[in-house]
């Protein structure tokens, strides 16, 4: 088990690291301890990132030392249950309009961008967890040979909705917003409402996988 | 109803911003200037978190068409009701049809106009303010147009009978000492060189126009350098408005109100929560400086603006119970 580092943020929060190479066993801890740090009454969020937990709280009402001791202790615990999270399919329009750089991750990868869009759907992706965007989901488990670098002058806006590549990371913008990552496709999926409760589609732990909904080649 | 004549540069509908949202990532949001945002909401007898407008280097026209009991607070943009100069930091009461003009600011960045029941808009994931990057919140999660109408929330029938009167502002922000601020050490800070922590503590750090209510872009005389074999890439994790981080450019970003809720790049430092809303009020090309301090001077630091914003409280209950109906300071200002 890997050792913690706790730093303070701030004079209002904790970042507690666990490590520099990020692990599947370690997240699973970091969603243990994030579901627990959320009952301390004196803790104000809970924001897991990877392989880390940030905790906000009320600098007037809690000693530092104290909640330090409280996560070392928490991180020590058996988390319950391994398979946290639930199983959800995405359906993506690749290519095409929908994915307008699918080409460029086939040459890029060598590869026909047909057995591109079969290796994006053949793995299970585990959300690690969210942020950059309301309801944005990092998620791990993507095939190697189909990483690609991110686009030098990012695009000014992409869709809701598209299906990206950047680097060794694969994931859906929720909102339309500036990108950089290779759009290889887009899903009708509603990943953030803030309707809703909770606002967004996807949690730590959840087991995700990309299906084919249309395949323009 | 409010009638928005001239919304201005960029005028959002804001409270205190949303709270247990980050962790979908969700920023918190809500006014850059809190602090201003509180004592407007104070001054109309409305809970603090009450929706206010975030009104940026003022020049905005607004034509009420209902009386009510409003309040300006922040930057001093030299409003006047119908032609009468009304003072910032004052409440005072408007009557249907008239108009207020506020113009452009003189010194700070936002000014806060409350209304007695709030701006009436409705509330999303807690919290009525404007996501402007996400688009909801505030008035259909965008900035106010001209031609925008209000709804203004029930207001406490008390407040109908209140006598105008003013605060002390947290500080003039015509003081030098307002582009202080006071900032501890980040969790990266000794991956950074000495002569780097030198520059950072002792240069002048210039807003760069590039900056917006997510966050400051800062341009300094030389970049923030790393010390050889730190990397610039950490792994995402959790952060907060007043959190400066330096990207591979060396030239530094204090993270505002609208921030990401993850970023992956190393932390020099963070500004501390009670110099937070002195950040709100930096303009667009003015120069900051930064303090080190330490836990307990910023635990200090916080307790010194409660007890600031108690005194406002104390003020104004007695003086809504009669027993000061006029105030020196008052009568002094009036006498001018």
């Amino acid at each position: 088990m890997t050792t913690l580092k706790i730093l303070p943020l701030g004079d209002s929060a904790l970042v507690c690291e666990a490590g520099t190479t990020p692990t599947l066993a370690t997240q699973r801890r970091v969603w243990h301890v994030a579901a627990l740090a959320r009952t301390w009454p004196d803790v104000r969020e809970v924001v897991p990132g990877m392989n880390n937990l940030t905790l906000l709280f009320d600098p007037l009402a809690t000693d530092i030392e104290v909640l330090g001791e409280r996560l070392r202790d928490a991180w020590q615990t058996q988390p319950a249950a391994a398979n946290v999270g639930r199983d959800i399919e995405i359906p993506v329009h690749y290519g095409g309009q929908h994915g307008p750089d699918l080409v460029n991750v086939a040459k890029h990868a060598r590869l026909q961008p047909k057995t591109v869009v079969q290796r994006h759907t053949a793995p299970e992706y585990i959300v690690y967890f969210l942020g950059f965007q309301p309801g944005f989901a990092y998620l791990g488990g993507l095939d190697d040979t189909i990483a690609a670098p991110r686009h030098a002058d990012p695009r000014l806006s992409v869709p809701a909705g598209s299906v990206g590549i950047g680097g060794n990371q694969t994931g859906v913008y929720p909102l339309a917003s500036p990108g950089g990552w290779q759009i290889i496709g887009h899903t009708a999926s509603v990943l953030f409402d803030p309707a809703a409760n909770p606002p967004a589609l996807l949690a730590p732990g959840d087991r995700v996988r990309f299906t084919i909904a249309s395949l323009d080649l | 109803m409010i009638d928005i004549q001239r919304a201005g540069l960029l005028t959002t509908v804001q409270d205190l911003g949303r709270a247990r949202q980050r962790e979908f990532g969700v920023a918190s949001g809500g006014a850059v200037d809190p602090l201003a945002c509180a004592v407007a909401n104070r001054l109309v007898g409305n809970e603090l978190n009450a929706a206010t407008l975030e009104i940026t280097m003022g020049a905005c026209v607004l034509r009420f068409s209902a009386s009510t009991l409003v309040a300006l607070t922040g930057a001093d943009c030299h409003a006047d009701l119908d032609g009468t100069p009304v003072w910032s930091w004052w409440r005072f009461h408007v009557a249907r049809g008239q108009t207020l003009t506020l113009r452009p600011a003189r010194f700070g960045m936002r000014t806060y106009l409350s209304v007695a029941g709030g701006i009436d808009v409705p509330e999303t994931l807690g919290s009525r303010s404007t996501d402007l990057a996400a688009g909801f919140g505030g008035l259909e999660g965008r900035a106010l147009r001209d031609g925008d109408r209000l709804a203004i929330g029930h207001a406490n029938a008390a407040m109908r009978n209140v006598e105008p009167l003013g605060v002390r502002p947290p500080l003039w922000l015509s003081d030098p000492l307002a582009h202080r601020v006071r900032v501890l050490p980040g969790p990266e800070y000794d991956d950074f060189t000495a002569a780097t922590h030198k520059s950072f503590w002792e240069n002048p750090w210039q807003v760069t126009p590039n900056s917006n209510r997510m966050g400051y872009r800062l341009s300094g005389p030389e970049p923030l350098a790393r010390k050889k074999n730190r990397s610039h890439d950490l792994l995402s994790h959790g952060v907060l408005p007043g959190v400066i981080q330096v990207p591979p450019s060396g030239q530094p970003i204090i993270l505002l109100a609208d921030a990401q809720t993850t970023g992956g790049y190393p932390k020099i430092g963070t500004v501390i929560s009670a110099d937070l809303w002195r950040l709100g009020q930096a303009r667009l090309g003015s120069t900051l400086y930064f303090s080190e301090c330490s836990a307990a001077e910023a635990r200090e630091a916080l307790r010194e603006q409660l007890r600031y914003l108690a005194q406002i409280e104390r003020a104004l209950a007695w003086h809504d119970r009669g027993i000061l109906k006029t105030p020196r300071v008052a009568a002094i200002t009036r006498n001018r």
